[in-house]
């Protein structure tokens, strides 16, 4: 079983993004598992001189977390061209300390949703940028959910075509994981 | 130019990997920055039929002088270290003019693999105080690391990229005769 960890970028109750992570784990082909992370508004702000060995709590959940999963899937909403500062935030806390950092080699994806027509591209081309910076290995696919507020109606998807996407997306994070798998088996031998 | 293959009794050439060094050098903002591998391994068979290069360095064991950017070049962005976690090389077509060597092989870089000649000078046979038969080959090649999918860049504020897209790869290879 592969087990994606999906985190939204919007912490309101009725995000967009966090209705297609909920979207993405009803669809998940088999073989694929989504654990829906909420600790995202529990993170503090970023700094140095509070990490290492007592980082705070928050922190040391999220980066378990995620090194405890096969894959991580992002959903971002677009604020100001860019991806939350939040989001930002939890991904700078998790590339600390770089050489071992969670996110290192993980296979990762981004999609994103917006109400406008754009379906937050640029902010997932922002995520992506910065996820590569960490040394996650990431998925070159995106997914635009634009007008949001037509596809998505009490928090639930209700357009297929975008439901068939996050479920394409899922299998090639999935083809991803095992062929990282495939590498780490033959490193191994 | 006159040219001839190496030619010699058949003898296998064993790299000395302790006294040989493999490395690249790559345009870097304002001049050159240069890097190493410190795992390798090479062979020099010479045949009947010429001489036969291979070799392969270990991408985990990439030496820069900060871990986080010998972390960064074993990234994704990079050359993905998991994935693909060697670079390779063989020609088989070494050619010798005096003491200057051409090499035409091919080689493997992030699992793409692409023509290269390569160009230096060789040096030897010696005896060492060992009683060991040694050569050298002083060899260089420039590729186009865009080819091989290692295309990282950051843009500069007033225009252009960080990072340049030929690198040269060098090698100081020293060889022993292996017994036969």
């Amino acid at each position: 079983m592969t087990k994606v960890l999906a985190i939204s970028g919007s912490l309101r109750r009725d995000s967009h993004n966090t209705a297609l992570l909920r979207a993405a784990a009803e669809r998940a082909p088999s073989g694929v598992e989504l654990e829906l992370w909420d600790g995202l508004k529990a993170v503090p702000p970023y700094d140095e001189d509070d990490d290492g060995d007592l980082a705070p709590a928050a922190v040391t959940a999220l980066r378990s977390a995620v090194a405890g999963a096969d894959a991580v899937l992002f959903a971002t909403p677009e604020y100001n061209h860019s991806i939350p500062g939040v989001l930002k935030n939890a991904v700078d806390w998790l590339s600390r300390p770089f050489t071992t950092n969670p996110l290192r080699n993980k296979p990762v994806a981004v999609v994103g949703a917006s109400t406008g027509v754009f379906g937050a591209v640029w902010a997932q081309a922002e995520l992506r940028k910065v996820l590569a910076a960490t040394g996650a290995r990431i998925l070159d696919r995106e997914l635009a959910v634009g007008q949001a507020a037509d596809r998505i109606d009490g928090g639930r998807l209700t357009d297929d075509e975008t439901a068939d996407a996050l479920a394409d997306v899922l299998r090639e994070l999935e083809a991803i994981v095992h062929a990282r798998e495939a590498a780490l088996t033959r490193a191994a031998a | 130019m006159s040219t001839s293959t190496i030619a010699a009794p058949p003898s296998t050439w064993r790299l000395d990997d302790t006294h040989s060094s493999v490395g690249f050098q790559i345009p870097y903002l304002a001049n050159a920055f240069k890097g190493a591998f410190r795992e390798f391994e090479g062979t020099l068979d010479v045949t009947d039929a010429g001489a036969k290069l291979s070799g392969a360095a270990k991408v985990a064991s990439i030496d820069v002088k900060d871990e986080n950017l010998a972390a960064h070049l074993q990234s994704p962005d990079f050359f993905d270290a998991e994935q693909y976690p060697e670079l390779r090389f063989a020609a088989d077509r070494v050619a010798l003019d005096g003491e200057s060597v051409e090499v035409d092989g091919e080689v493997t870089i992030k699992g793409v693999t692409r023509p290269v000649e390569a160009t230096g000078t060789a040096t030897g046979p010696l005896t060492d105080p060992h009683g060991n038969e040694r050569i050298g080959l002083t060899l260089s090649a420039t590729v186009d690391r865009t080819a091989f999918g290692v295309s990282w860049n950051a843009e500069l504020p007033g225009g252009g990229q960080a990072l340049g897209n030929e690198v040269t790869i060098l090698a100081e290879l020293y060889f022993v005769k292996a017994e036969q």
